[in-house]
């Protein structure tokens, strides 16, 4: 893997090389075809066959991965798709982020059918077709998250792959006369089975490239996969175990200086003076400027050293003005709460009439309970960061970020460039978890950058930084109620969600412009569109007028959604008097998919067996970006502190694309979903948040972790995402095993606030 | 000053109190330690000094008398370190950025301890946060490292 310097230097250089013979072709399907941006980038005897594809003489192979690599795999997923069909193994070819274009919009959300081709009637369809209606246009953007790389790259990255496969084919039959049919392809070389001769795609690329593409091509069934379906060592591996330089943080330019940002800790507050002369007596430092941003008023350090700059900084004497936002988190309850008293919901899940069930209800068939999330940082290992560099007429921007085309935009908003003048380089993330979908970070890199007179400039936030600024995942706040019918299960529920909106605070931040005005499902995903069917079902979602910025987080909606909903499926399993994992069963017994992951867990898990007085286990289950996940998590009474001792993940995702790394990701959500539930929150006072480091805003730890045990079923007929789908239900699970253990229901996260934890 | 990182000396003319993480990133281009929370709260800059993982965010780089060993310093991707090798064949790693840090940690462990317990490892190793919770492949690959340790292999 090559040090951030070789890449942006191979990669983005613009007008290096004259295009040799690069003619690039039309995209399957596409009647006009999007622009392939490797055409103007490319090096002397390199030929692109389209916008993921990259073919030099010397057999250099380069697979484009638009989507940001932060730790899920997807470099490695989503070149094997293009390897898989153009016959090369992965050990010959080298993966880059390539750079922002409208080639790599993420259109998985935009097109309907295909993700969910078994799938048609679903929730699962249904809920994504809802979700474009009212964001489409914001979807399409350039962007990791939602789960949704896969989706998104599962037909037409192997696509690109087979498209190229047959036109290099194409070209070797015209080198050696001999007709197409008689080629086959395997390991980068063209062979004439009859002759035996063959050619390297090396060879043949600079030729292939002036071939028209086969407009329609087959691609591979699953049978003969070769790479697909399998295990296959991540690519970005051996970069990351040698301390290789390739994270945002470590990018490196000559005359580079270092610089770092303090922005008002009151969302929305104004800087009202600074005073800086201090700061400017310090050793290194060069310039201290103010930011006003949509993102944030304060103020940056430009020195020769972050560390200097992070000094300075502190010895800068600043007055901040109060925010407009809550100032503690009473305040923010009790604006959620009355959110939902006033009325002027929006409904997503109607069935039948649960307030006439509720009505003449005996008072002891009738279940109620509030529960509450906090709001959360990501805390992402790498603290934000960027570097830029506007010199020249040109902006360059190096980011560790999840939507490169959102970066152009702040760029030309800011610099008045052209989109052509701005080039962003994304470097790998370390971590992403949706903040580094958020502009912020390179909108004040690019503004500091405006103040060095063509100098590049790292911009490092402190932790502290990082921790006491959003976008955080939003708090929330939800009421249930049911009647538990005669046979112990539910015949009426009425759930009512408020929440600050996530999509309107993301669109307002981005594309201030789009309007935000409507429903908001993510505030509702993970309870609306659960697989259970219930007589009378009812959903309602609030808007709450919070005006703390809030953002996407591991799994969004789902994350706090699926703790209160599967808490309180819990709750009113404990009621009617069946067990937690047979009432679910009972709820969802028109879903296969969902009954055969829980027969699994069970089996697994030893379900219902008695266990000693100082364990026991507790079940959810949520259905999130199309994976359906069940789990089980047990844990045991250390001397009154709570130990979480093992969970057991079944995870359907329809298909399975490398089951290794799957598995990883579902260890990787379950674990950011309990060290959530365990212990964290940012809570505000004097308008604030608290929270600064991992003091006191901590994770789960080598010595908390939990045996964690993965099985993955493939039934349910559609791709599922793997990033995000095992937080969600971990959360819940662990709160109804605490139940169990001890009959302590908490309906508030973080659980620590009411019991201890090891 | 003087300051010698894996074997070589480097001649710096810095403030003596400048954390050696910074000083190591920002002066030398040593990029393998990370930062991550500047406060020795996450093991991200770990580097090993006299055998000790050490964090670096929290050591004076006018305190440092001896050689600083750094992940840059301990193998490159065609010659690994045995034990980059067991993260390979774990495939721990998710983002990464902590991985250089828990490296260097766990060759500290291995180097006092050649056959750490679980418990062992549960102390070695817990000052070293992973948001991406790869904890049991990096216990698993210690395991390996460990027994390969002993066998040779
Ligand atoms: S950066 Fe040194 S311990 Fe976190
Ligand atoms: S691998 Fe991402 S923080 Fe550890």
């Amino acid at each position: 893997m090559a040090s951030i310097g070789k890449i942006a230097r191979r990669t983005f250089l613009v007008g290096a090389a004259a295009v040799a013979g690069g003619v690039a072709f039309g995209y399957y399907k596409y009647r006009q075809p999007l622009e392939n941006p490797l055409k103007k980038d490319l090096a002397n005897g390199e030929a692109t066959l389209n916008p993921y594809i990259k073919i030099a003489s010397d057999n250099r192979i380069t697979v484009i991965v638009p989507r940001a690599e932060m730790g899920q795999g997807a470099f490695t997923t989503l070149a094997a798709l293009v390897a898989e069909e153009l016959d090369v193994t992965l050990d010959q070819i080298v993966i880059e982020h390539g750079p922002a274009a409208p080639a790599y919009y993420n259109d998985a959300a935009l097109r309907e059918g295909a993700p969910f081709p078994a799938f048609d009637h679903s929730m699962v369809a249904e809920t994504v077709r809802n979700a474009m209606g009212v964001v489409g246009k914001f979807l399409a953007l350039q962007m990791t998250g939602g789960s949704s790389s896969l989706a998104d790259g599962y037909e037409k990255m192997r696509l690109a792959g087979a498209t190229a496969r047959e036109t290099l084919k194409s070209a070797a039959a015209q080198k050696l006369g001999v007709s197409v049919g008689s080629l086959k392809t395997e390991a980068g070389k063209v062979i004439d089975a009859k002759s035996g001769r063959s050619l390297t795609y090396g060879e043949l690329a600079l030729d292939a490239a002036k071939i028209d593409p086969p407009s329609d091509v087959a691609l591979k069934p699953r049978s003969q996969w070769k790479l697909l379906g399998k295990p296959q060592p991540r690519k970005d591996m051996p970069a990351k175990v040698t301390g290789q330089p390739i994270f945002g943080i470590d990018v490196q330019l000559p005359d580079m200086l270092y610089a770092t940002v303090r922005m008002n800790p009151q969302p929305g507050g104004a800087m009202k003076s600074f005073d800086a002369s201090e700061a400017l007596k310090m050793r290194g430092v060069k310039k201290v400027i103010a930011i006003d941003s949509l993102y944030g008023k304060g103020f940056a350090v430009i020195a020769d050293n972050t560390w200097r700059a992070f000094k300075a900084a502190d010895a800068v004497k600043v007055v901040w003005a109060d925010g407009p936002g809550h100032r503690d988190d009473a305040e923010a309850k009790k604006i959620l709460a009355s959110t939902i008293a006033g009325g002027g919901g929006f409904s997503l899940r109607s069935a039948g009439d649960p307030e006439k069930a509720f009505a003449d209800a005996p008072r002891e068939k009738l279940v109620e309970a509030e529960y509450y999330a906090p709001f959360l940082s990501h805390a992402t290992m790498e603290p934000m960061n960027a570097t830029a560099r506007l010199k020249d007429g040109v902006l360059d921007v190096w980011s560790p970020n999840q939507a490169p085309s959102v970066i152009k935009i702040i760029g030309a908003r800011l610099t008045k460039l052209a989109d052509e003048k701005i080039n962003v380089h994304t470097t790998f993330l370390g971590g992403g978890f949706g903040r580094r979908i958020e502009p912020d970070f390179s909108d004040y890199a690019i503004r500091v950058a405006m103040e060095t007179e063509g100098r590049p400039v790292k911009v490092t936030w402190t932790r502290e930084e990082d921790m006491s600024h959003g976008p955080y995942r939003p708090a929330a706040l939800a009421k249930y109620r049911a009647r538990i019918g005669n046979d112990g299960l539910p015949v009426a529920i009425h759930g009512s969600v408020a929440s600050p909106s996530v999509m309107a605070g993301m669109v307002g931040r981005i594309m201030p412009g789009l309007p935000t005005a409507g429903p908001d499902n993510l505030i509702l995903d993970g309870t609306y569109n659960q697989p259970y069917t219930i007589p009378n079902y009812r959903i309602d979602g609030y808007k709450a007028p919070l005006t703390t910025p809030v953002a996407s987080w591991r799994s969004v909606g789902n994350s706090f959604n699926a703790f209160m909903n599967e808490s309180f499926m819990d709750e009113l399993a404990h009621a009617g008097k069946i067990d937690p994992l047979e009432f679910r069963r009972k709820l969802m017994v028109d879903y296969p998919t969902a009954i055969a992951i829980l027969d699994k867990l069970k089996t697994l898990s030893d379900w219902g067996k008695p266990i000693d007085q100082t364990r026991a286990q507790g079940i959810a289950f949520t259905l999130s970006f199309g994976t359906w996940v069940g789990e089980v998590v047990q844990v045991k009474d250390e001397n009154g502190s709570i130990r979480v001792e093992k969970v057991w993940i079944v995870a359907d995702p329809g298909m399975v694309l490398d089951p290794l790394n799957f598995k990883a990701q579902m260890m990787s959500g379950a674990i950011y979903g309990l060290s959530a539930a365990i212990g964290q929150q940012i809570s505000f006072a004097d308008g604030a948040p608290q929270q600064s480091n991992f003091s006191d805003y901590d994770a789960m730890r080598m010595n908390q972790c939990p045996d964690i045990v993965i099985e993955i079923l493939e039934n349910s007929g559609h791709l599922g995402g793997a990033g995000e789908p095992a937080t969600p239900p971990v959360m819940a699970a662990l709160a109804n095993a605490i139940f169990a253990l001890n009959g302590k229901r908490i309906r508030s996260m973080p659980l620590n606030g009411e019991v201890s934890f090891v | 000053m003087k300051l010698q990182v894996n074997g070589t000396v480097h001649e710096l003319d810095i403030e003596p109190e400048m954390p050696l993480l910074w000083a190591l990133r920002d002066e030398l281009n040593i990029k393998g330690p990370k930062f991550g929370c500047g406060a020795g709260l996450c093991g991200a800059c770990t580097v090993i000094i006299d055998g000790q993982a050490t964090r670096s965010c929290q050591t004076a780089v006018g305190d440092v008398r001896s050689n600083i060993r750094t992940i840059d310093g301990l193998g490159k991707p065609d010659a690994l370190h045995r034990v980059q090798q067991a993260w390979l064949d774990e495939q721990v790693v998710q983002c990464g950025y902590c991985q250089a840090g828990q490296i260097m940690n766990a060759v500290a462990l291995l180097e006092a301890n050649p056959t750490p317990s679980d418990k062992d490892i549960d102390e070695a190793m817990s000052g070293n946060l992973c948001r991406c919770g790869t904890y049991p492949r990096i216990r698993a690959a210690i395991k390996r490292a460990a027994a390969g340790q002993q066998t040779g292999a």
